[in-house]
């Protein structure tokens, strides 16, 4: 939701508001006691639809392209499945173009509860090993890779790393449709209407290569 | 080729020494800016304060047509059948010198934006004078309205609504008065004046509260 009174000039707008939210309300009462609380309700009610339909967040700062000397860049979204065959072979297959500098960002997933309460620490470690076990098997293949852990959201976590990294294009790993929370909450395509750049979407079936690691995996509160 | 996992660099890290010896970095969701936390505990911490004082009001205006059907509101002066009277027209006038002062107020923030010292510590004294206006004629206001805050629950919650806020009027005015000497001390530029951006946020939140107290107590 936005702050209705970020700024001193949003402030300074929120006094007119209510001046004139008031003032109808002042004069529908003057005129009939009822009328008065009509103009109140159907006053509150768009209020209330405003902040409901225009409550989407300021817009990412996104960062000038990142083509340049160091090649391309990607940003990899991933979790549980950062670990997964087929996100390294996506990798690969895109650094065989030529340079590519690669920000993984594993999203710190846990329960609404402990996100409430801040109880993040169990999450950010699970999500640090997974993400250090992926950029060693990236290691492994020679693709240059650094990584973060973001936040739960991972619409959140792109744009969060967009601030500090520019990539040419977006790369999310999921579980395949069925067993992704993130399919299921329509991650992929938030992603696609919300950012401006390409995105390659990679589905990891960790049950297909690995039962025992599919397992583990299932653990977590929300499977990505 | 170089493959390492790190932290976000905006977490705060241990600057020096043994791991140990500090505690866990703190990291926080960036979705919750504690910025915004804080002003929306300012502000819910506002609204449950000046809640209960019209809870008190409007429980008062309830009970009072409940125990005696028909009597209008303000209530009768007891013992008589005159209705307490309430100084509205004063009160308007009122009104429009605390929305003129945040204009004057809009007006001083901007010319800092712009550079314009002479039209900041304009803004800034006449918001100043403006808001000490108000205080003082809500002030002979109380001194001439003919009841005390133990006459009735009507006097107490009206005294109580509009004192609340005057206390709100002082706390801003002090701010004020600090920013204004800030002004004249050249502190503010367009580069930097968050300290004016601060307190240009609080003395519109105390516009906004003082409609909402003059229609409900005033007007309605």
């Amino acid at each position: 939701m936005r702050n209705p009174i970020r700024s001193e000039q949003a402030a300074f707008r929120l006094v007119w508001l209510t001046i004139g939210y008031f003032a109808l309300i002042v004069i529908g009462a003057a005129i009939d006691r009822w009328l008065g609380l009509a103009v109140f309700i159907l006053e509150t009610a768009a209020v209330a639809w405003w902040f409901t339909t225009h409550s989407d967040r300021e817009p990412p700062v996104m960062q000038s392209s990142g083509q340049g000397p160091a090649g391309r860049r990607l940003l990899v979204i991933a979790n549980e499945t950062v670990t997964g065959r087929e996100l390294l072979a996506e990798l690969r297959r895109q650094a065989g173009v030529g340079p590519t500098e690669v920000l993984v960002v594993s999203p710190a997933l846990n329960s609404p509860l402990k996100h409430w309460v801040s109880d993040e620490d169990d999450a950010r470690a699970r999500a640090t090993e997974r993400l250090e076990v992926s950029l060693a098997g990236m290691r492994a293949i020679g693709i240059e890779a650094r990584g973060e852990i973001g936040d739960g959201d991972p619409l959140q976590a792109i744009e969060d790393a967009l601030r500090t990294f520019a990539p040419d294009e977006l790369v999310i790993s999921t579980h395949p449709e069925g067993r992704s929370n993130w399919l299921e909450r329509g991650v992929v395509s938030g992603v696609r209407e919300r950012f401006a750049l390409p995105v390659t979407h990679v589905v990891v079936d960790l049950a297909a290569a690995d039962p025992v690691a599919a397992a583990s995996a299932a653990e977590p509160d929300q499977p990505a | 080729m170089s493959a390492h996992a790190e932290t976000n660099p905006s977490y705060p890290q241990p600057h020096h020494g043994n791991a140990n010896e500090h505690p866990p970095p703190i990291h926080y969701s960036s979705r919750i800016n504690p910025v915004i936390v804080g002003i929306f505990l300012f502000i819910g911490s506002e609204i449950m304060l000046f809640g209960s004082f019209f809870t008190v009001y409007f429980f008062d205006r309830v009970v009072n047509g409940h125990v005696h059907p028909g009597s209008p509101w303000p209530p009768y002066i007891p013992g008589t059948h005159t209705q307490y009277e309430r100084p509205w027209f004063l009160a308007l006038i009122n009104t429009c010198i605390l929305v003129t002062s945040s204009f004057s107020m809009h007006w001083a923030t901007t010319s800092a934006k712009r550079g314009n010292r002479a039209g900041l510590c304009s803004g800034m004294v006449l918001t100043l004078l403006l808001g000490t206006t108000f205080l003082l004629t809500q002030v002979i206001e109380y001194h001439r309205i003919g009841f005390n805050t133990s006459d009735t629950a009507f006097a107490g919650t009206f005294f109580g609504l509009t004192g609340l806020h005057a206390v709100h009027v002082f706390i801003g005015l002090t701010i004020l008065l600090a920013m204004t000497v800030r002004s004249f001390r050249g502190h503010f530029s367009p580069e930097k004046h968050h300290g004016l951006e601060v307190g240009g946020i609080y003395w519109h939140f105390v516009d906004v509260m003082w409609i909402v107290v003059y229609v409900t107590v005033y007007l309605l």
